[in-house]
């Protein structure tokens, strides 16, 4: 694919590597000549100093061709411009980053109004991911389908636990599962759930479900640190605010520690289940006094990386168990696993992982209708969204009915609003966006037959 | 300095110079010539030393601007050195240096020949084509036609490389993949070289045809006659004068054109550089027709006179007559072109118009400068700021440029003939021309110079066409320094 890139940052550079590595045509454009000349030592790829918001140097870039427009500046008014444009000219696809909290609330408008096929806010992403790790600690991964009404989620069974030995059908019984359990990897190997498969221990299981219901079912199965009570947050920025968003209508209980009173008042006027602290999280007293010990899960989003690193080591020596560290620099990521921190997020190296994810299943998607694809289990297993037109074979049979192929499981539907946890007599319809788990690549959703 | 890469990239220049060599094996085998047996030694010898050079994978396959520089110098000498052999082997030019001045003119694109016309016709055709062929491998660049087949060293790197052996103060892409825009700038080569054999081929043997469109594709100016390109018809000389023009314009224009962007094909550069040309035909044909002698036409001083400054100004070095014998003024505007020479990332030579257009801007603004001390200027070409960078890049190259011709004249004048002839001759061969004046005339040649002035003329063909840096980085300590 021709892919333009406006903006050479730590993001733009990023895009630019990654992409160029899975084989696309790549021109980033920048107006520091420097900048620019830094990213196509680096790889092979066509430099443009220039403003990226200009038809002429747009041109130069080749936009005619371009099947994939990414703008990625500092400025998101420009970001906006670019895509504007680009649209404008060519037939691509466009993808804006959006930084400022007002814009990201017109997202969808955005969105829709001016043509792009995707507006990504990096904070916000950030706090989805943080969201996700202290709704369920114990996940080895989670990956939203359907804008995160859906979740498939990775987990390892633990020695002992009540549904080793039973088979998938029973456990489904059993508990009510409202959800679809769907691969298990044994060791090297990875399976497509079937009814009669037997859990082992140590199997890493992966369920499809809503957050809620999964929730539900790993409290059902006595599954060990299922959740976390209560999180302490340094730093009351933009992400505080996007987190206390995402996590307002969760059972879990926000502590945030923050200078400046200010920002502090801001929080207390717009988050009213939150407790607010003024002062200075640098004091170890004051963490204390606050019960870091007893947190469930600390959360470092304080402005600079070496202040978050810190503070986490020390609430790390406290006993806290799930750490949660915020990390701006994108290129230092070993030096922080060596620290041993638990997680730790990089808002921009999640923009530039999701905008890869959105270039791969579109790469997969010439001439098909998927929405996203995700490698779940590396390079045996496959999950990826449909969006079902009206003249597909599969539409109005009942699911029991189609001949599907073997090492394959419809594993959501989700129609409109609402989620369908597939079974037999279920019907997929015109317009839904249909999960499917399995072995096989597929291209369309009529490859789901035989 | 990463020597593992720079090892195994010299040992793929040597097996390219291999596979160079069918052409003449070829030749040798279409006219049963007895030279086809050393020109497959010669062919051996550089598959051999290739192949042991591109055994064991380097280190680390970094490459930056320094290992660039060397590469591109290293792989011009190695395949300069190895290309000599044939000429030796078979006997044809018993001295070592005289087949490695043919050789270094060759892969330069000089034109520059040790050989009288008629030792040139009395060459077997198979060293005759390898000679034309040498031009064409050189005039786009060796390590340009490598990274269309091979990616040589590891992400944006490759650069570099396309830096150092194209001509130009600054060098880009046509398309984000290295392995694109080389193929794409071969293309365009092969394309127009077969076009203008095809136009020659209704009017010339089949073998001249070749040889002219290799020789003239990378302004070369190697002939197979002995009287250069008198003898051909008016019709071959006004298709020749046609391409020697179309090989000294930047290729990207060529690019452009396909893609129907007309305005960035015919930018400054480009435009300057007809400009040029038309003027300097026009007043060497007026200053023809006006002087008593040549007693020429007015067709024919056009002719001639459009032949010989498209021959000088594209770097080619062809000749239809002996401009040795035209007037004073003729002779100068000729020397004149040799300096400017063609466009950036085209296949000829000199100091390149996009040069000199960017140092007359900065001349007339330093001049308005005088006026208002404090005014603020910015070079622009074709609306575009040229970076502080590249200005001085260009001073810096300017005055090296100086440095080594100065120092040569002074080397060869040890010699002792006459000023025109040396610097004619230096001028020709730094530029990558071929000709010169009096004793280096289009009717002379360069054997009876001795062998440290031709060794010096090595180093300035070489130094002209790789823009003199990478020659002289190899020659500065610290480069080789751990």
């Amino acid at each position: 694919m021709n892919i333009i890139i406006v903006g050479c940052g730590s993001v733009g550079r990023t895009l630019a590597e990654k992409l160029n590595n899975d084989g696309n045509d790549v021109t980033v454009i920048d107006m520091s000549a420097e900048k620019v000349r830094r990213t196509t030592e680096r790889c092979d790829i066509m430099g443009i100093v220039g403003n990226g918001a200009t038809h002429t140097v747009q041109r130069e870039a080749g936009i005619e061709d371009a099947d994939l427009f990414i703008a990625v500046t500092n400025s998101d008014e420009l970001n906006l411009l670019c895509c504007l444009l680009a649209k404008k000219e060519g037939s691509c696809q466009t993808i804006a980053r959006l930084k400022n909290p007002e814009y990201s609330k017109d997202a969808p408008y955005l969105k829709d109004e001016l043509g792009l096929a995707m507006v990504i806010n990096p904070e916000y992403a950030a706090a989805e991911e943080i969201a996700r790790l202290i709704r369920f600690p114990s996940a080895l991964k989670i990956e939203p389908f359907a804008k995160g009404r859906v979740e498939l989620i990775k987990f390892r069974l633990p020695v002992g636990n009540e549904i080793v030995g039973v088979s998938v059908k029973e456990v489904a019984i059993k508990y009510r599962l409202e959800g679809l359990i769907c691969t298990i990897e044994r060791g090297e190997e990875a399976y497509i759930a079937n009814g009669d498969f037997i859990f082992e221990e140590k199997d890493i299981v992966s369920i499809v479900a809503t957050p809620k219901n999964a929730n539900d079912f790993f409290s059902k199965i006595n599954y060990k640190g299922h959740s976390i009570k209560n999180a302490l947050i340094v730093g009351g920025g933009v992400l505080t605010h996007y987190l206390c968003e995402i996590l307002e209508k969760s059972s879990v209980s926000l502590k945030i520690i923050e200078k400046d009173i200010k920002a502090c008042e801001e929080l207390c006027a717009q988050w009213h289940k939150v407790d607010v602290i003024h002062g200075d999280p640098s004091d170890r007293e004051l963490l204390k006094e606050e019960g870091i010990t007893q947190a469930g899960a600390f959360v470092a989003l304080a402005d600079h990386d070496e202040e978050n690193i810190l503070l986490s080591v020390f609430a790390k020596g406290e006993g806290c168990q799930k750490l949660v560290t915020k990390v701006n620099r994108i290129d230092y990521d070993s030096v922080i696993n060596q620290l041993d921190l638990d997680a730790s997020v990089c808002p921009r190296a999640i923009t530039s992982d999701i905008i890869l994810r959105f270039v791969r299943s579109m790469q997969n998607a010439v001439g098909s209708n998927m929405e996203t694809l995700y490698n779940i289990i590396q390079d045996q297993v496959e999950a990826s969204e449909f969006i079902v037109k009206d003249n597909s074979p599969v539409t109005g049979v009942p699911l029991y009915q189609l001949k599907l192929k073997s090492d394959l499981l419809v594993a959501a539907i989700t129609r409109g609003n609402e989620v369908i946890v597939p079974r037999g007599q279920d019907v997929i319809l015109p317009g839904d966006a249909v999960i499917i788990v399995s072995k096989h690549s597929l291209r369309d959703i009529a490859d789901v037959l035989k | 300095m990463n020597y593992g890469i720079i090892r195994r990239t010299i040992g793929w220049i040597l097996l390219f110079e291999a596979i160079f060599f069918l052409v003449p094996a070829i030749t040798a085998t279409v006219y049963w010539e007895r030279e086809f047996f050393s020109i497959l030694i010669s062919m051996g010898i550089c598959a051999i030393v290739g192949g042991l050079l591109v055994i064991g994978k380097p280190k680390s396959d970094a490459v930056y601007a320094k290992e660039g520089f060397v590469i591109v110098a290293l792989s011009w000498i190695v395949l300069s050195l190895f290309g000599a052999l044939p000429f030796v082997i078979s006997g044809a030019m018993p001295s070592y240096i005289d087949a490695l001045f043919e050789t270094v003119s060759g892969f330069t694109t000089t034109g520059a020949s040790v050989l009288s016309g008629e030792q040139v016709e009395a060459l077997p055709k198979c060293l005759l084509m390898w000679r034309s062929f040498t031009h064409w491998v050189g005039g786009m660049g060796v390590l340009v036609f490598i990274l269309a087949f091979l990616p040589l060293c590891g992400g944006g790197q490759n650069i570099n490389l396309l830096r150092a052996e194209s001509p130009g103060p600054t060098v880009s892409k046509l398309v984000p993949k290295m392995r694109s825009t080389a193929g794409i700038l071969y293309l365009i080569y092969t394309v127009l070289t077969l076009l203008q054999f095809v136009l020659l081929v209704f009017d010339m043997p089949a073998f001249d045809a070749l040889n002219t469109a290799f020789a003239t594709a990378g302004t070369g100016g190697f002939t197979v006659k002995a009287d250069g390109f008198a003898g051909y018809s008016p019709y071959a000389q006004v298709v020749v004068t046609v391409f020697m023009i179309l090989f000294s314009i930047n290729f990207a224009s060529f690019f452009f054109i396909v893609r129907g962007k007309f305005k960035e094909a015919f930018n400054t550069e480009v435009r300057v550089f007809l400009t040029i040309v038309v003027v300097a035909i026009t007043l060497v044909s007026v200053n023809l027709c006006l002087a008593p002698t040549p007693d020429l036409s007015t067709g024919e001083a056009i002719r001639h006179s459009a032949f010989s400054v498209a021959s000088i100004i594209s770097t080619t070095g062809f000749s239809t007559v002996d401009f040795n014998t035209w007037p004073s003024f003729s002779k100068t505007i000729l020397v004149m072109t040799m300096f400017v020479g063609a466009c950036a990332g085209s296949t000829g030579g000199g100091i390149k118009v996009s040069r000199f257009v960017i140092l007359f801007k900065g001349m007339s603004h330093e001049t308005k400068r005088m006026l208002h001390p404090k005014q603020v200027k910015k070079i622009l070409v074709d609306n575009r700021v040229v970076e502080e960078e590249t200005v001085r890049g260009i001073h810096s190259y300017l005055i090296a440029y100086a440095v080594v011709f100065v120092l040569s004249l002074l080397v060869v004048s040890l010699d002792g003939y006459d000023l025109t002839t040396n610097f004619t001759a230096i001028a020709a061969t730094i530029n990558n021309i071929g000709p010169g004046l009096e004793a280096v005339g289009p009717a002379g040649n360069f054997g009876f110079f001795s062998w440290w002035t031709k060794l010096v003329l090595v180093f300035d063909m070489l130094a002209g066409r790789l823009e003199i840096f990478p020659m002289l980085l190899l020659l500065l300590p610290a480069t080789w320094r751990k």
